[in-house]
C-alpha cells in the first residue's frame, strides 16, 4: 500500500535560479521522511516535483520504482497536505473529505460512509455537515488529513502543515500525525523548517541548504554527528570556535584557538587542510573552578543564568568577548554559578566536534 | 459621515453631499418618477392635457398587445402582437448574448487570473482595454464594416480559401448574428472583469489540491473554480444582460433586414410618434424584466445584491 520514492540526480531551475541542485535520495516504503531546512533551501520545490505540479529540469522522480515524468498530479498515487490546508470553503466537511472519491465517480452513499469512517480515524466525529469555516484550526488540520487519506494514497506529502497552529496544538498534532502514519503505514514525506518537529517525528531526516542535501540520517545521528557546520548550526545550539587543526591521529586531533588549545574529535571529511571550526553543544559544557591542564577548558565570566525548571541555561563571555552558553540539568545540590562569577567551562574531547565549514559561514552571517 | 467631516472639513463634505444628492434626485429619481407618472396617462394634444380625458389607465402598457402579426417561427407561422414579439426576441437574444459572453470570457478570465505570468499581465490587460478607448459608436461602425456583405471579413476568408461565396454575416440566427457579435464586443469587459476579480481571489492551492486529489481539469473547474467565481458570474451576467437589452446603437447599426430590438420601438414612440407616454410605458416594461432577471440570477447563484455590486 505504501510506495518507495527515489530522486535520481534531480535539479530544478527557475529562470537562472537553481532551486534544487542534483539531489539524490531514496525513501523507503512506509517511512516517515522529513526534509528539514531554512526557507528557500528547495524543500518545497522537491515536494512539488514529487506531487507532479512541476517537472524537474534534470533527473528522475520515481514513485514505487516507476518514472513519474509526464504523469500529472491527478494521476500520481500521492496526496498532499498544504501549508494553508486548502480545504474547499464552499463544501461541507464530508464533501471535502470525499472529494477525491467524488471525482472518481464513487456514489454518494459510499462517499458519505467513507467520510464518516475517516472522521472517526482522525477522532473528529459529528462535524460532517459543517463548513470548514465553522471548525477550529486543529479540527481543520484533521479534516485535511482525512481528505488526503480518503484517496488511499501510497504516499503522503506534507508541506509544513503544523506551522499555522499554536505551540500546544502543534505538539499534540505531532504525536497524532505520527500515530496516523504508523496506523496507515503510508509513506510520509514531511517538509519543515522546525528542527524539533523533524527530529521528533521522522524515521529519517534530510537536512537541506541551498538546493542540496547536506545530510540524510536518523534524527539521533543528525543531532549527534552532524556532517558539517551547517547541519550542526541549523539543528540545535552550539558554542563555535575558530582556529587551526594540528596533531591529527585517526579521528582525534588538537584545535588551537584564541582562547586555548583543545583535544577534539574530527567530523566527517575533516583533514589537516580543511576549512573547519569547532562545535560544542551547550548541554556538553560543564563548569570547573580549578581545571587540570590536560583537560579542555576556557576561562569565562558568567553573565546571566536563566532557570527553566528541569534545566538551566548559563550565558558567559570568554576573554575575547565571545558569547558561550551551557545547558545544565537541574541539580539542587550543584546549582550553576551566579552571574559575575569568574570560572572556567570545560568539555570532553569526544563531544568537541571539528566540522567542515560548508555553507555554515554564509548561514551564520545571515543570522 | 462624521469621518468625512473630520477628514475633509464641513465645506467640502457638504459640497460633495449636495452634488451627490443633486445627481441622484434631479438627474435620476425625479425624471424617472416623471416618466413613470406619464406612462399611465394617455397621449393627448396639448390643449387636452390636464383636461377630462387625461386620466390614469394601463392603456399605454396594453398597447404592446396590439397589432397581431403573422410571423415565421421555427418553420411554421404564428400570430403574435408585433411589439410583444420584438420584446420577447430582445430578451431571448440578450440572454443568448449573455451566455456567449460568459463562455467567451470565462477562459480568458481564468487565463488572466491563474495562468499568465505576472510580467505579461499588464500588456494583456492593455490589449483588452485599448479598443475601449474608441467610442462605442465607432466600434459599432467598425463591426458594421467588417461584417458587411462582400466586406473585409468575407474578402479575408475568401483569399485564405476558407469560403468561396460571400456570406451575409449578420443574417444568421434569425437575423440577429450581427447584433450578438456587436453586443458581445461592446460589453465584453463588463463580463471579463467581474470574472477576473472573482478568480484572482481564489487560492491557487485549492486548484492544486483538487488536482492532487485526482480531479480532471473540468472537475476542478466545475467543483472548485466555478462555485468560487459565482458572484463574478452573476455580476457579469446581470451587467451584460441589462446593457444588451437597453442597447440601441449596436442593434441599429450591426443589424440585418429582419432584426428589430425593443429599444428601437421605444425610440420610435418617443421621437417619431412624439408619444412619450407609450414610450415611457414600454421603457418600464423593459425595466421590470431587468429587475426580474437580476432577482432570478441572484436566486440561481445564491448571491446577495452586495456580492453583485462588488
Amino acid at each position: 500500500m505504501s510506495a518507495s520514492v527515489e530522486l535520481r540526480g534531480v535539479s530544478m531551475d527557475f529562470d537562472k535560479y537553481r532551486a534544487v541542485d542534483n539531489v539524490s535520495v531514496k525513501i523507503n516504503p512506509g517511512e516517515f521522511f522529513s526534509f528539514l531546512g531554512p526557507s528557500g533551501c528547495g524543500k518545497t520545490t522537491i515536494l512539488r516535483m514529487v506531487s507532479g505540479f512541476i517537472e524537474p529540469t534534470q533527473g528522475q522522480v520515481l514513485i514505487g520504482d516507476k518514472d513519474m515524468r509526464g504523469i500529472g498530479p491527478n494521476k500520481r498515487p500521492t496526496a498532499m497536505i498544504f501549508q494553508n490546508l486548502a480545504l474547499f470553503p464552499l463544501m461541507k466537511i464530508w464533501e471535502n473529505i470525499s472529494f477525491g472519491l467524488e471525482v472518481r465517480g464513487v456514489d454518494k452513499a459510499t462517499r458519505r460512509a467513507k467520510a464518516e469512517e475517516l472522521l472517526r480515524l482522525v477522532e473528529l466525529e459529528g462535524v460532517a455537515d459543517r463548513l470548514p469555516s465553522q471548525l477550529s484550526g486543529g479540527q481543520r488540520q484533521r479534516v485535511a488529513i482525512a481528505r488526503a487519506l480518503a484517496v488511499e494514497p501510497q504516499l503522503m506529502l506534507l508541506d509544513e502543515p503544523l506551522s499555522a497552529l499554536d505551540l500546544k496544538l502543534r505538539q499534540h498534532m505531532r504525536a497524532e500525525l505520527r500515530a496516523i502514519q504508523k496506523r496507515t503505514n503510508v509513506t510520509f514525506i514531511y517538509i519543515t523548517h522546525d528542527q524539533g518537529e523533524a527530529l521528533a517525528m521522522s524515521d529519517r531526516v534530510a537536512v537541506m541548504s541551498r538546493g542540496q542535501i547536506q545530510q540524510v540520517d536518523i534524527p539521533q545521528k543528525i543531532y549527534n554527528t552532524p556532517s558539517n557546520g551547517f547541519v550542526a548550526s541549523f539543528v540545535g545550539e552550539n558554542n563555535k570556535f575558530s582556529g587551526t587543526l594540528s596533531g591529527i591521529s585517526g579521528r582525534e586531533g588538537k584545535f588551537k584557538t584564541d582562547v586555548g588549545e583543545f583535544a577534539v574529535t574530527l567530523g566527517e571529511g575533516v583533514t589537516k587542510d580543511s576549512k573547519c571550526r569547532l562545535y560544542v553543544r551547550p548541554e556538553h559544557v560543564g563548569f570547573v573552578a580549578k581545571p587540570k591542564a590536560s583537560t579542555n577548558f576556557v576561562p569565562v565570566t558568567v553573565e546571566d543564568v536563566s532557570f527553566e525548571g528541569n534545566f538551566a541555561v548559563a550565558l558567559m563571555r570568554d576573554r575575547t568577548g565571545k558569547r558561550r552558553s551551557a545547558e545544565l540539568r537541574n541539580d539542587p545540590a550543584n546549582p550553576p554559578p551566579p552571574p559575575g562569577t569568574a570560572t572556567n567551562i570545560t568539555f570532553d574531547a569526544d563531544k568537541a566536534l571539528v566540522l567542515l565549514d560548508s555553507e555554515a559561514v554564509a548561514y551564520e552571517e545571515k543570522e | 459621515m462624521r469621518e468625512l467631516f473630520r477628514r475633509y472639513g464641513s465645506g467640502l463634505t457638504l459640497l460633495a453631499a449636495a452634488l451627490t444628492a443633486f445627481w441622484l434626485l434631479a438627474l435620476v429619481i425625479f425624471p424617472y418618477l416623471g416618466l413613470f407618472e406619464q406612462s399611465f396617462r394617455p397621449y393627448l394634444p396639448v390643449v387636452d392635457v390636464g383636461g377630462p380625458k387625461d386620466v390614469y389607465s394601463f392603456n399605454n402598457y396594453m398597447s404592446v398587445f396590439h397589432n397581431p402579426t403573422e410571423i415565421d417561427f421555427l418553420g411554421g407561422k404564428i400570430t403574435v402582437p408585433i411589439h410583444l414579439w420584438v420584446f420577447m426576441i430582445t430578451i431571448i437574444y440578450s440572454g443568448l448574448t449573455t451566455i456567449v459572453s460568459l463562455l467567451l470570457c470565462y477562459p480568458i478570465a481564468y487565463y488572466m487570473a491563474k495562468v499568465i505570468s505576472p510580467k505579461s499581465l499588464p500588456t494583456f490587460l492593455l490589449l483588452l482595454v485599448v479598443p475601449m478607448w474608441v467610442s462605442e459608436l465607432l466600434r459599432a461602425f467598425a463591426w458594421f464594416i467588417i461584417l458587411a456583405y462582400k466586406g473585409p471579413l468575407t474578402i479575408t476568408l475568401q483569399s485564405l480559401g476558407i469560403i468561396t461565396d460571400p456570406v451575409h454575416w449578420t443574417w444568421g440566427l434569425g437575423g440577429y448574428s450581427g447584433v450578438i457579435i456587436g453586443l458581445n464586443y461592446a460589453y465584453i469587459l463588463f463580463m471579463l472583469f467581474p470574472l477576473y476579480n472573482a478568480m484572482t481571489s481564489l487560492d491557487t492551492n485549492q486548484i492544486e489540491a483538487a488536482q492532487d486529489l485526482g480531479a480532471h481539469w473540468w472537475q476542478t473547474h466545475w467543483r472548485v473554480i466555478v462555485p468560487h467565481t459565482k458572484p463574478g458570474i452573476a455580476s457579469g451576467c446581470v451587467t451584460v444582460f441589462m446593457l444588451s437589452v437597453g442597447s440601441i446603437l449596436v442593434p441599429t447599426l450591426v443589424s440585418s433586414p429582419s432584426s428589430r430590438w425593443f429599444t428601437e420601438i421605444i425610440q420610435q414612440w418617443m421621437f417619431e410618434s412624439q408619444d412619450w407616454n407609450t414610450g415611457a410605458a414600454y421603457a418600464f416594461l423593459l425595466l421590470i424584466v431587468c429587475v426580474i432577471f437580476v432577482t432570478l440570477m441572484m436566486r440561481l447563484f445564491k448571491v446577495g445584491l452586495a456580492d453583485i455590486a462588488k
